[in-house]
């Protein structure tokens, strides 16, 4: 990881500063009662939105530090348009997504409609550069794919 | 109290061995943080295994065992992409995870990882969980 990329991300992850975004808005889909558990809703979800996110809290005010790690790293890579549901707002979805992706905490990111991990697993991809990659492939270009090739080419 | 990394270096000359590291505030180890580590050491055999209760700094009681951060070293991850890592520790802590433990911050690595960069990272601060009062709209 270049050392620009990495003092971005030190200075917009310094945990005490960082509470939620708030200068975007990003499309918040919200869940829809009555089976919002169940494996057929969630499948919809996570399908109809290439960058899908589940956290503890809205994204604006995530209400779990390791949520708003999950905010602030697509905010660092300037990506808007993705679905957030929280499920701080319905206890059947927070139970039924952990079912749904056999994994048992959140937040729980979602790319292309594959699973890809929580917290830990996105931070590890933005500073190795997997996240940047990912993206592309999504046809999404991240901010940051910008810094590198301007690096790159210094 | 010896540092992790002078006390890995003084173990390292002695062949493979667990060093753990218990909750550095709360002192005595509970039942669920045993428990974890007793679990993966079974599971993964690690070489290191560094674990720390981090429920002092959420919006649960004292004495909580909720919330847990863990570095786990072995050559078992070797080949594994960090999904399926993070997956093999779940399925050792399933009992945990289905029951007290909320929050689980894994460091997957194998022993030339942890060699690069031997430590455990930090938590980001509790932003109050459910708990909080929700703000304006």
């Amino acid at each position: 990881m270049s050392g620009s990329l990495g003092r971005a991300a030190a200075a917009l992850l310094c945990w005490g500063h960082s509470a939620g975004g708030g200068l975007w808005g990003p499309g918040v889909r919200a869940a829809s009662s009555g089976g919002s558990g169940s494996s057929e809703h969630l499948d919809m979800l996570v399908k109809k939105d290439r960058v899908v996110v589940f956290l503890k809290g809205p994204p604006e005010q995530p209400q779990c530090g390791f949520s708003n790690t999950v905010v602030q790293i697509l905010r660092l890579h300037s990506i808007r348009d993705y679905a957030v549901y929280n499920v701080l707002d319905d206890p059947q979805l927070q139970q039924g997504i952990k079912a749904y992706s056999n994994w048992p905490t959140i937040p729980q990111v979602y790319l292309n409609s594959e699973f890809v991990g929580g917290c830990d697993i996105l931070l590890q991809m933005h500073q190795n550069g997997d996240l940047v990659e990912e993206l592309k492939k999504l046809g999404i270009r991240s901010t940051l794919l910008d810094e590198k090739k301007d690096q790159d080419s210094k | 109290m010896l540092s992790g990394q002078l006390v890995g270096s003084l173990f390292s000359m002695a062949g493979r061995v667990c060093v753990s590291r218990g909750s550095a505030r709360s002192g005595a180890i509970g039942p669920v943080e045993a428990a974890i580590r007793t679990k993966l050491e079974q599971a993964l055999n690690p070489e290191v295994l560094e674990l720390r209760n981090e429920s002092g700094g959420h919006a649960v009681p004292p004495g909580s065992e909720t919330h847990f951060r863990v570095a786990v070293v072995s050559s078992r991850f070797e080949g594994l992409s960090p999904l399926q890592r993070h997956r093999l520790v779940h399925a050792a802590l399933s009992d945990e995870l289905a029951g007290p433990v909320h929050a689980l911050a894994i460091q997957a690595r194998t022993p030339a990882q942890w060699r690069e960069n031997p430590q455990l990272d930090t938590s980001p601060p509790c932003l109050g969980g459910s708990k909080k009062t929700r703000g304006t709209p």
